[in-house]
This record gives structure tokens, C-alpha cells and sequence, in this order.
């Protein structure tokens, strides 16, 4: 186990990504960063690329992946399960509270301003979030291209997300074997 | 016992949809046909609703379908449910992953799987940049190029953009919040 956190932190952390994420595991990334990597130091930027990988071919929600990982990495069982609750409390309050009191919220006008405002907005604080990533991870030019064909095949063809993700592994494996039979290291 | 049935029911869902919130619809609209616990109009609001709350999609669209059916404890316990599958098996994963993350297959798969994860992640942006900066699809609908450009949403998007890098320290959260705001004013006037 690295260095520990209190299951306060990791509840409270996890709390506040709950809290400000819209839509999918995407738009968590820059709240991931700042609360894990720069707030906290739980975890460096490459971590997060594993962790999102792996949430895309394990059953689940990708959020929680995040959570469970970081929290049994900083707390074991404990911590776990104190980030996982972490990040589905908002949920709860904010659902429970909107369908008790304002079942048609989805329609009101105001909100869907505020929708169209957050998707512009949050595309922009993600781009960042990508560039250090890609920096981080992507150290050789070979792993570089292993990205580019990623996208590509992920764009253009119908092939699941989950055996991109086994080429990706098979892909890292034979580079390694490449690499060493060939003495790069 | 119906909350004994609501957890089952979610926890097939949490491990049986892989990728994602958006990869639970399909069981959600399953358990509404089976049970008859709601129609497939109150899901599709409740999806609605789900996209444009605070919090991970998938997550809202469990605590709502658990409220529907059970009030606040069906909330409680549907998205325990779900994510109840998930925790174990990361659990497990991530106890290999630290027991052999110095072993050279386990290390090159990693990093394979991070580049492969890049690509995903910039695939994912695009489809997300292409329908809420850029409207595609009404470009695909009308034919008429201009129909996808708002000047709005671009605005928006360039001004979050450029005042983000001024301002690197600041918590996303200021972004995220002033974005809402903008978009509330913007689109009124």
C-alpha cells in the first residue's frame, strides 16, 4: 500500500468529483487531475490513463472504477469503499431531491441553457487534461502510433472498444519483448 | 421483497454492462419491460434527467430507476447494487496489478494499454466536441454547413479555453460552474 490517506479525504475527494461531473467518464478528467494528481498526490497521470482503460473493458461505471482503484491503492478495503460511497452520494441527494420536487427538470429552459453552456465549457478544460496526459504517456514514438491506430480503428470501424483494448496489451507486450531483444531499454 | 429484487437486478446490470454508463441502457429497458416497474417514456426521462444532473451518468440512472421503484431506499439500494460487482472485481485487479506492476509483462501491458487508452480518450472528445461545440449532426440532417456552427457554444468554448490557461491553478470547478452560468445568460439574450 503507498502512503495513506484518511477515509475522510478519500470520501470528501470523491464527493466533490461526484458532485461536479456532467454526463460520462470523459468530462471527470480534469476534475480527476486536480483532485487526485495535483490536490492530493494519490496518483500520477499515468495512473489515470490505466485507470480509464480499464473501466472501458470491465463491467461497471467508469467513475467507480476510479474510485475503488484509488481508494484500496490509498486505504484497502476500507478506503475503497469510502471513495465509492464518496462519489455516489451526490447522486443520491441531487436525484432524490429532483424527483421528489421537480420531476420535469430535464424540460425547464434555463436548464438546457445551462447544458449547452457546460458541454462548451468542459470541452475546453478537457483539452488540457489530454495534452498532459499524452505527454505523460506516450514516452517512444512506437507507443505514439500504438494511440494513432487506436483512434483510428475506434473512429472508423465497428470493432468494440474492449478488443482495441486487448490489442493495446498484446501491443505493449510485443514492443517489450521488441525492445529488449533488442537491448532499448 | 421488492428492494431484495431492485439489488439483484442492478447488480446483473453492474456486471454485465461493460464501458460505462451509457452501456446500462440497454439493461435498464429490460428491467422496465420484465417488471413493469416503469414505462419506457418515464426511462427515457429519467435518462433525461440523469445527463443533466451533477454526478456520473451511470450512477444517476440507477438512483433514479431505484427511486421510481422504491423511494429513497430503492435509490439506496439500486445503485449499491450496481456498483457493488465493480468494486469487487477492481478490487481484485488492482491487487494483481500492485502485486506484479514491476513484472515485465504486467509493465508493458500497462503502457500499451495507456497509449491504446489516448486514443480512446481523443475518439471520445471528438464524438463529445462534435455535439456540443460543433452541432454534426445537424450538419448531417440539413446539409447546410453553417446549420453546425453556433457562435454561442464556440464562443463559449474559446473563452473557457484561453481564460483556463491563465488562470492553470485554478480548481476545475470554477470552469465547470462559470460555463453553466455563461450558458445560462447567452442563450436568453
Amino acid at each position: 500500500m503507498d502512503n495513506k490517506a484518511s477515509i475522510k479525504d478519500l470520501y470528501s475527494s470523491f464527493f466533490r468529483i461526484g458532485l461536479f461531473t456532467f454526463g460520462g467518464g470523459l468530462a471527470m478528467l480534469p476534475m480527476l487531475e486536480k483532485e487526485l494528481v495535483d490536490k492530493h498526490g494519490w496518483c500520477e497521470e499515468e495512473e489515470i490513463m490505466n485507470y480509464y482503460a480499464v473501466g472501458q473493458c470491465t463491467p461497471g461505471i467508469i467513475a467507480v472504477n476510479v474510485a475503488t482503484f484509488v481508494g484500496f491503492k490509498h486505504g484497502g478495503v476500507t478506503g475503497a469503499i469510502a471513495s465509492t460511497l464518496g462519489i455516489i452520494s451526490p447522486s443520491l441527494i441531487i436525484i432524490t431531491l429532483i424527483a421528489t420536487f421537480l420531476r420535469n427538470y430535464a424540460t425547464y429552459p434555463l436548464v438546457q441553457k445551462a447544458l449547452k453552456g457546460l458541454g462548451a465549457g468542459v470541452c475546453a478544460i478537457i483539452i488540457p487534461s489530454i495534452i498532459k496526459m499524452a505527454k505523460s504517456s506516450i514516452t517512444v514514438w512506437y507507443l505514439g502510433l500504438l494511440s494513432v491506430m487506436a483512434f483510428v480503428i475506434a473512429e472508423f470501424t465497428d470493432i468494440p472498444i474492449f478488443t482495441i483494448v486487448i490489442f493495446g496489451i498484446l501491443a505493449g507486450i510485443l514492443i517489450g519483448l521488441w525492445r529488449s531483444k533488442h537491448d532499448l531499454s | 421483497m421488492i428492494y431484495l429484487r431492485l439489488f439483484f437486478e442492478f447488480f446483473k446490470t453492474g456486471l454485465f454492462a461493460i464501458g460505462g454508463g451509457l452501456a446500462t441502457i440497454p439493461f435498464l429497458t429490460e428491467i422496465g419491460q420484465k417488471t413493469g416497474w416503469y414505462t419506457m417514456a418515464e426511462l427515457t426521462n429519467m435518462i433525461a434527467v440523469s445527463e443533466s444532473t451533477p454526478g456520473p451518468m451511470g450512477i444517476n440512472m440507477a438512483t433514479y430507476v431505484g427511486y421510481t421503484v422504491g423511494g429513497p431506499l430503492g435509490a439506496l439500494v439500486a445503485t449499491i447494487g450496481e456498483v457493488t460487482p465493480c468494486v469487487i472485481i477492481i478490487l481484485l485487479i488492482s491487487s494483481m496489478i500492485y502485486r506484479y506492476k514491476d513484472s515485465f509483462y504486467v509493465s508493458n501491458a500497462l503502457s500499451g494499454i495507456r497509449a491504446c487508452s489516448l486514443g480512446l480518450i481523443a475518439y471520445a472528445f471528438l464524438s463529445v466536441f462534435t455535439s456540443s461545440v460543433i452541432y454534426l449532426d445537424r450538419y448531417r440532417e440539413t446539409g447546410d454547413i453553417a446549420s453546425a456552427f453556433d457562435i454561442r457554444t464556440i464562443g463559449i468554448f474559446l473563452f473557457i479555453l484561453v481564460i483556463s490557461r491563465f488562470y492553470k491553478k485554478s480548481h476545475p470547478v470554477i470552469w465547470i460552474a462559470l460555463s453553466a452560468v455563461l450558458g445560462m445568460v447567452i442563450f436568453s439574450i
